[in-house]
């Protein structure tokens, strides 16, 4: 990957993440059972951003939970490396879509609790490496202050070094940037920009937004109405380091629209069924 | 507990003027200063159905009176006893079962049921089962303040324990953390909130108990001497009484508050 800044290099060997045929049914009693996902393919390549964008409810965040391991594809595998994923593991970090910051714990307690787990790294080890982190996202003047004493943006940043602290091979982005103002936004799409060129991770990231998604990815897949699957990729070729001025270019209008044209056609199935069935949505929530 | 840092790391005794300086503290006496008028105003016959009551006063001087006594501060000494045992007892049984229960399904299975039928049972209908089962009076008072706050508290706890985010241990599963681990750095914290809640409830129960437990069972207290001023046809001494009880009550509840605050430096109790 040319893109990646060259920065980290022991990370472009690492974290390819592949999904196959992936499938799964949720049963719930007194329901009709949901399809959310159906033969699920596709692969995040070494290093690259891929991005997963997809109609709301259709099965991005089951997708997301069974990639970190927290839930289980009824058939179909997950690989990383080529090794098959069985449950969570350090080597895929999720950042989630609410906090998932521990409230009674210090910036600092949240970002050094993953390193020193099951006997990893001592105590300073940890926090040295935590510091240079916070250092970057502009958070090391607040490393003794707790999540609540931050605001939306920051408590964002400080998951992102939560994350990133644990050098995982593969960073799964589960809409993180959901619920910020615009303005917040925007700097976190560059603050993860920054952090993706220094270190080289592969990220999976995903988003309902598609000016983020093009504004972030390197390809983007585009999701099925439920039973999701992958509809289209559209690799993003635009140059990197992107800033504004890439939103304003011929080429970024010429894909944005592909992805539009290819998410639209799924939302007028929704709004097709729903006149039909009803209750097309009603009996299935991802759960996650 | 963990405290890197507290949210005030200023003393107490520092907290406690800047609180005495305070509006809300202001406000606060304020309230009950015009309460102590009214009630005056009231019992002077400018109210209705009040002039059986005597004036503050009158219950002023009968509350001298019995602080002239060794039996009010004996009395004193007896409930807040009382009210200790039975409540330490319930936070050391009913945390780790609230906890359980939230834990693990197998024990839940087992236990909720009994808890459920149990719960219901008011604690002073324990009294007569109490008295003939504990060896001593005084055991069985506090085996009575105990029922008060022991349900309250499991309640909370395992109300706590369902709710935590299921993001916040997914987590820390991600980063490697044992079963055990999950348990004691995220599911026991994550909970502290609602151990607390329970506490502050259940600070409460014990006191309504224990004075209720003593007019019948006990031969001492701050119920018994309340009881016992109405027995006497002793009006101010009934509202002595009633006085001690609130304050010792408020007492307690400030002193459960703080630890409150000890336990989640993170946030305020209330």
């Amino acid at each position: 990957m040319s893109n990646n800044g060259g920065k980290n290099k022991q990370n472009q060997d690492k974290g390819e993440l592949i999904l196959e045929d992936v499938t799964r049914v949720f049963r719930l009693p007194g329901m009709p059972s949901c399809n959310a996902l159906k033969k699920c393919s596709f692969t995040v390549p070494r290093g690259s951003l891929t991005v997963l964008v997809g109609p709301s409810g259709c099965g991005k965040s089951t997708l997301a939970n069974i990639a970190a391991g927290y839930d289980h594809a009824d058939s179909g595998k997950v690989l990383i490396d080529g090794k098959p994923v069985t449950g969570p593991g350090r080597d895929r970090i999720m950042v989630f879509q609410e906090t998932a910051l521990w409230p009674w714990m210090t910036v600092m307690k949240n970002a050094t609790f993953g390193p020193t787990m099951l006997g990893g790294m001592n105590k300073s080890e940890a926090e040295q490496r935590a510091i240079a982190l916070l250092d970057k996202v502009g958070l090391k003047d607040f490393r003794d202050k707790y999540p609540a004493q931050l605001s939306g943006g920051m408590q964002r940043r400080a998951e992102l070094c939560r994350a990133l602290v644990m050098d995982p091979k593969v960073m799964i982005l589960d809409e993180p940037f959901r619920g910020l103002d615009v303005m917040t936004r925007e700097l976190m799409q560059e603050y993860l920009l920054t952090l993706y060129r220094e270190t080289g991770l592969t990220m999976l990231f995903i988003t309902s937004e598609i000016e983020e998604a093009l504004f972030l990815g390197d390809r983007i897949l585009v999701m099925t109405n439920l039973p999701g699957t992958i509809k289209t990729t559209v690799e993003v070729d635009l140059p990197r380091p992107r800033d504004f001025k890439v939103l304003s270019t011929e080429r970024y209008r010429q894909i944005k629209s592909e992805v539009m044209e290819s998410l639209y056609e799924e939302g007028a199935k929704i709004f097709a069924k729903l006149d039909g069935a009803g209750d097309l949505m009603g009996s299935c929530r991802s759960g996650a | 507990m963990a405290r890197a840092a507290t949210m005030n790391g200023a003393s107490v005794a520092y907290k406690m003027r800047k609180f005495l300086a305070s509006k809300h503290f202001t406000r606060g006496t304020l309230a009950v200063i015009g309460f102590f008028v009214l009630w005056q105003a009231g019992s002077m016959g400018l109210m209705p159905f009040m002039h059986a009551i005597p004036t503050p006063v009158t219950v002023a001087e009968a509350f001298w009176e019995f602080m002239g006594t060794g039996k009010y501060w004996q009395s004193w000494m007896d409930s807040t006893l009382r009210v200790t045992y039975g409540f330490v007892a319930a936070q050391i049984l009913g945390i780790p079962l609230g906890l359980g229960m939230g834990w693990n399904r197998n024990f839940k299975d087992f236990t909720y049921p009994l808890f459920e039928l149990m719960r219901p049972i008011p604690p002073l209908a324990w009294v007569p089962v109490s008295i003939l089962f504990w060896p001593t009076n005084e055991s069985s008072i506090a085996f009575i303040t105990f029922i008060g706050a022991f349900f309250t508290i499991v309640v909370n706890v395992l109300g706590g324990v369902s709710a935590i985010p299921r993001q916040l241990v997914d987590a820390a599963v991600s980063f490697g953390a044992s079963p055990r681990q999950v348990f004691w750095r995220i599911v026991l914290p994550a909970t502290i909130p609602s151990i607390v809640t329970g506490m502050m409830v259940g600070i409460g129960i014990t006191w309504n108990v224990v004075i209720a437990a003593e007019m019948i069972a006990g031969n001492t207290g701050l119920g018994r001497l309340t009881w016992e001023a109405y027995l006497a046809g002793h009006t101010p001494g009934i509202i002595v009484g009633m006085i001690s009880i609130g304050l010792a009550g408020y007492v307690s509840s400030m002193a459960v508050k703080m630890i409150g605050d000890w336990l989640m430096p993170w946030k305020k109790v209330f």
